[in-house]
C-alpha cells in the first residue's frame, strides 16, 4: 500500500516534470537539433564553427526577445523593438563615425535613447491607460520615422560625403571591430557574449530583484497587484524602459554587425522576438514564463534557421517551413500528456 | 412537489471521474424528479462541481451512466447538453457581456430568416415575452456589462427558456445577489417547478437550502454520502454529514476585547468616479476599538464595499473627511500607502481582485510584504520561504506543495491564501468584504476561529457579510448602510436580522 502511494507519488512528479514549461520547450529545441543531425548536409553540424555561428546570427534577436519577454510576462507586447534598434543603430553609427565621440560617450548615449523610447511607451501604457498593442504600434511608427529624419534617410557608415561631391573613407573605429569579433580563440563571438549578459541581466530582474515580482503579480492579475501595494505604473514604467534599453544593445551591436547605421535595420525584427519568447513558452497572458525559456527559444529559432541554411533550402520554402514549425512547437507545448 | 412516484427526468448512475490519476468522483448517484429542486451539497473540494460539470457536457472522459427521461444519454459538448435541455447557469456565468441583452439570451440559438440574415424583430419580441413572464424589467438594446448581476443572472435563466431546457443547474445562484433578489430568484425557481422543470440547487447557504429546497443530495470526498428528503433532515445532521465530523455550532463564541479606541473615521466621504456630485459614500462616521469587531450590513449599493476600498485609497483621492488611526491622522492616497500605514483590505472578489491566479501559493502570500524580503531590492528567498511556511501553517491552509499555483486550490484554501497575504503585513485594521462567501461549513468556521484569534492580538476588523447569521455571531457592533450613508448601529444585543433588514432597505 505504501509502495504503491510512492510510486503514484513519483508517477506525479514525472507528470509535473513533463508537464514543466521548461521540458517541453527543451523537446521543441531537440527536435530541431535532431532535424539538424538528420539533414546534415557537409558534416556541418558537427562543426562548432556553426554552432558559433548560430549564436552569432541569433544575438540580436535574443537581446530584443529578453526586453519582449519582461514585457510579454506584464502582459503587454512591445511592437516598438524592430524600429527603436533602426533609431538606436543609426544614433550610434552618427555619434561613433561622424562626430567621433569616444566609444563610451556613444554607447551610453545610445542606451539612453533606446531607455527614453522604452519609456516613452512604457508611460502611455501606465499612465494613458493606452493598450500596450496601440502605443507600441504608434512607438515603432514613430522610432523608424525618427531613425529615418537623423539619418536623412541615408545609411550613415564610415564613407563621407565631401563638398565636392567624393567620398572618404575613414577608417572603422576600434570599438566597432571589436564588436564583431570573435574571442576565446575565435570560438565565440562578442555579440553572443553580449547576449549572453543581457540574459543574465533578465535573469537577474525577473527571478532576483523585487521588481520582478512585481512584473509577474501585474501580468497575473493587475488589479489584484495594485491592491496589493504593488507601485503598478513604475513597474510599466521600468520594464518598457528596459525593453528599449534592450533594443538600444542590439542596435549597437547590429551597427557594429553591418559597419553603418541603417535607418530600414530591424524592419520586421520585432515579430522574430515574439516568435522567440513564444517558442520558448511564455505566455501572451502574463503572469507565466521566464527568461530561461526566452533563452531556449532563441537557440531554437536560431537552430532552425542553421538547420534550413546548411541544406540550401530556398528562401520561399524556408519561410513557409518556419512559420510550420513555429506553429508545431507552441502546438506540442500545449500538448498535455 | 411531485414525489419519487413519477418517472425521473434525470439519473446518473456509478458516476466516477479522475483527473491526471487523481480520483475526484467515485461511484456517485444522483436523481432528479420533474418539479423537484434537488440540492447538491458538500464541502468545497466534495466533488459537486465536477459531477455538474459531467452532467452539462464540459467533462466527457468519465465512468458510469447518464440517463435522461429515461434514455442514455452521452453528451460531448456543453452544446449538445443544451440541446438535449440541460442548463447549467454557472458562477462564471456563459453570457457576453459586450452584447446585448437580446444577442445574449439568443447566442447560439439566433432567430434567423433565409441564408442566416438576423431576424431581430422576432428575437426582441420573444426576448420580451420571456423577460416579462421572469418579472425582469431591461431595456433589450442595452449592454449586458450595464447591468449587476442579478439581472444577468435572470437573463441567464431566460436563455435557459429559450432552449426549453427541462433541467437548470444553478451552482450558487445567490452568491453576489441581495435578499430582494433572492426573494425573486425563489419565485422564479418556484414557478419553474410548478411547471414541471427539474432543479440542481449547488449553495452553501443553509437557509437557503431549506427554504428553497425538497431533496438534498450529499457529497463528501468524491463519494456519495446519501439523499435525503429536506423536511426530515435537521440542519445539524446535514453538517455532520457534510464535514464527517460534528460541529457543534456554526459559529465559534466570541469573547468582547475592547481596549482604546483604534480608527476613528468622521464625516467620510467617497465621490462616485463615473459620475460628477454623486457620492458613493455619504458622511459616514464611526469609530473602532482595538480587538473589535464592526459589522457592516447593508443591501447591494448600499455602499458598504465602497466604504471599505475608499478608506483602502483604492479610489486614490476621491475621500474627503477625516481617518484616525491609534492617534494619527491617516493620508489615503494609494493602497500602496494605507497598507504602510496598517490597513489590510480583503475584497469580495477572490478571482478577480484577491489572487494571482497563475502565481504559486509562496509568491501570491508573500505578495504585500515584499519589501520586508527585500530590502535593498534582492529578494531574500529563504527567508521569504520559511515565512510563508509559517504563515500556511498557521492558518491551516491545505496544500501539496508550496510551488503549487494558487488556482489549483479549494475555495476556502485560495481564501485562506489570501487572508494570509494580508496577515503577513501586520495590519492593525483588517478591512473584510464577504470573507466566507462561497466557501465550505468547515473552512468558515476555521475563518471565524481565526478572526476571533486576530481580534484577542489586538487587531480591528471591519466585517461585511450578506449572511445576517454570520453577521449576528461574529460583530460586536453592527452598523447597517442605506444608500451611502449609515442608517442605524446597533450592538450585538439589540440586533435582530428583523431589524438589520429593515434599516437596510431604508427604514429607521
Amino acid at each position: 500500500m505504501a509502495e504503491g502511494k510512492e510510486t503514484k507519488a513519483r508517477l506525479s512528479r514525472w507528470r509535473l516534470v513533463f508537464q514543466s514549461p521548461t521540458t517541453r520547450a527543451l523537446a521543441a529545441l531537440a527536435f530541431v537539433i535532431l532535424l539538424g543531425i538528420i539533414f546534415n548536409a557537409d558534416q556541418a553540424f558537427f562543426k562548432w564553427d556553426t554552432h558559433r555561428d548560430m549564436l552569432r546570427q541569433i544575438s540580436v534577436f535574443g537581446i530584443l526577445a529578453c526586453g519582449m519577454t519582461l514585457v510579454i510576462i506584464t502582459a503587454g507586447i512591445d511592437l516598438s523593438v524592430g524600429s527603436v534598434l533602426g533609431l538606436t543603430a543609426v544614433l550610434f553609427s552618427l555619434f561613433s563615425l561622424q562626430l567621433h565621440w569616444p566609444p563610451y560617450l556613444a554607447v551610453a548615449a545610445t542606451l539612453l535613447a533606446g531607455l527614453l523610447c522604452g519609456v516613452a511607451s512604457g508611460g502611455l501604457v501606465a499612465y494613458f491607460r493606452i493598450q500596450p498593442f496601440i502605443a507600441t504600434l504608434a512607438m515603432m511608427v514613430f522610432a523608424r520615422g525618427m531613425a529615418k529624419w537623423v539619418s536623412g534617410g541615408q545609411k550613415i557608415s564610415t564613407a563621407i560625403l565631401q563638398p565636392d561631391g567624393t567620398y572618404v573613407y575613414q577608417e572603422v573605429p576600434a570599438f566597432f571591430n571589436f564588436l564583431n569579433s570573435k574571442i576565446l580563440a575565435g570560438n565565440i563571438a562578442v555579440v553572443t557574449l553580449i547576449f549572453f549578459f543581457c540574459i543574465g541581466l533578465s535573469w537577474l530582474v525577473l527571478a532576483k530583484l523585487r521588481w520582478g515580482r512585481y512584473i509577474y503579480a501585474i501580468g497575473g492579475n493587475e488589479e489584484a497587484a495594485r491592491l496589493s501595494g504593488i507601485p503598478v505604473i513604475a513597474t510599466k514604467l521600468l520594464t518598457y524602459g528596459l525593453s528599449g534599453f534592450f533594443c538600444a544593445v542590439a542596435g549597437i551591436c547590429q551597427a557594429a554587425q553591418e559597419l553603418q547605421g541603417d535607418p530600414e535595420a530591424g524592419l520586421t525584427y520585432e515579430l522574430t522576438a515574439i516568435a522567440i519568447v513564444v517558442i520558448g513558452g511564455t505566455n501572451l497572458m502574463g503572469g507565466r514564463g521566464g527568461i530561461g525559456l526566452t533563452f531556449i527559444g532563441a537557440i531554437t529559432i536560431g537552430y532552425l534557421e542553421k538547420v534550413l541554411s546548411i541544406n540550401a533550402v530556398g528562401e520561399a520554402s524556408r519561410l513557409m517551413l518556419t512559420g510550420i514549425i513555429i506553429i508545431g512547437a507552441v502546438l506540442f507545448q500545449k500538448f498535455r500528456q | 412537489m411531485t414525489k419519487p412516484r413519477s418517472r425521473p427526468l434525470l439519473q446518473m448512475k456509478h458516476i466516477g471521474k479522475s483527473f491526471s490519476g487523481v480520483t475526484v468522483l467515485r461511484d456517485v448517484w444522483f436523481e432528479l424528479y420533474p418539479g423537484e429542486v434537488h440540492v447538491l451539497a458538500g464541502e468545497n473540494g466534495a466533488g459537486k462541481t465536477t459531477l455538474i460539470k459531467i452532467l452539462a457536457g464540459v467533462h466527457t472522459d468519465y465512468e458510469g451512466e447518464i440517463w435522461l427521461n429515461g434514455a442514455k444519454m452521452f453528451f460531448k459538448s456543453p452544446h449538445e447538453a443544451l440541446i438535449a435541455g440541460v442548463s447549467a447557469i454557472h458562477q462564471e456565468m456563459s453570457l457576453v457581456n459586450s452584447m446585448t441583452v437580446a444577442d445574449n439570451i439568443f447566442l447560439g440559438r439566433e432567430i434567423t430568416r433565409r441564408w442566416g440574415w438576423m431576424d431581430y424583430l422576432s428575437q426582441e419580441k420573444k426576448a420580451r415575452e420571456l423577460l416579462a413572464q421572469l418579472g425582469i424589467e431591461v431595456d433589450l438594446k442595452q449592454m449586458l456589462s450595464q447591468y449587476p448581476v442579478a439581472v444577468r443572472q435572470m437573463i441567464e435563466v431566460a436563455k435557459a427558456l429559450i432552449y426549453e431546457a427541462r433541467i437548470i443547474i444553478m451552482d450558487e445562484p445567490t452568491s453576489a445577489l441581495n435578499d430582494l433578489e433572492v426573494t425573486r430568484l425563489f419565485k422564479i425557481i418556484n414557478d419553474l417547478k410548478r411547471k414541471g422543470w427539474g432543479i440542481i440547487y449547488i449553495s452553501h447557504r443553509m437557509e437557503e437550502i431549506y427554504e428553497i429546497g425538497d431533496r438534498i443530495t450529499i457529497l463528501r470526498d468524491g463519494c456519495y454520502v446519501g439523499t435525503y428528503s429536506l423536511d426530515e433532515l435537521p440542519p445539524q445532521n446535514l453538517i455532520r454529514l457534510m464535514v464527517g465530523r460534528d460541529i457543534t455550532q456554526q459559529f465559534p463564541p466570541r469573547e468582547e476585547y475592547r481596549r482604546e479606541k483604534r480608527l476613528i473615521v468622521k464625516n467620510f466621504y467617497l465621490a462616485d468616479p463615473t459620475q460628477t456630485k454623486k457620492w458613493l459614500v455619504e458622511d459616514v462616521s464611526f469609530d473602532l476599538q482595538a480587538g473589535e469587531i464592526l459589522g457592516i450590513a447593508g443591501l447591494q449599493g448600499s455602499g458598504k464595499s465602497e466604504l471599505l476600498h475608499g478608506l483602502f485609497g483604492s479610489y486614490g483621492k476621491l475621500t474627503r473627511g477625516e481617518v484616525w488611526l491609534d492617534g494619527f491622522r491617516l493620508a489615503i492616497r494609494s493602497p500602496r500607502d494605507s497598507i504602510k500605514q496598517g490597513l489590510a483590505l480583503l475584497t469580495n472578489d477572490r478571482q478577480g481582485t484577491g489572487l494571482i491566479p497563475p502565481l504559486n501559493i509562496v509568491h501570491n502570500v508573500s505578495l504585500a510584504s515584499l519589501g520586508r524580503f527585500s530590502p535593498k531590492g534582492w529578494m531574500h528567498t529563504g527567508e521569504e520561504r520559511a515565512a510563508v511556511r509559517d504563515m500556511v501553517k498557521a492558518l491551516n491552509i491545505k496544500i501539496h506543495s508550496l510551488e503549487q499555483e494558487v488556482q489549483t486550490l479549494s475555495g476556502g484554501n485560495q481564501q485562506k491564501v489570501v487572508l494570509a497575504k494580508w496577515i503577513m503585513t501586520s495590519p492593525r485594521v483588517l478591512l473584510l468584504d464577504e470573507p466566507t462567501a462561497g466557501i465550505d461549513v468547515g473552512a468558515k468556521y476555521e475563518i471565524y476561529n481565526l478572526m476571533n484569534q486576530w481580534t484577542l492580538e489586538g487587531k480591528s476588523i471591519l466585517l461585511i457579510t450578506s449572511e445576517l447569521p454570520e453577521l449576528l455571531a461574529m460583530a460586536d457592533r453592527i452598523m447597517v448602510m442605506h444608500r451611502g450613508r449609515v442608517m442605524s448601529e446597533f450592538t450585538r444585543e439589540e440586533a435582530t436580522q428583523e431589524s438589520i433588514l429593515q434599516a437596510a432597505m431604508g427604514r429607521r
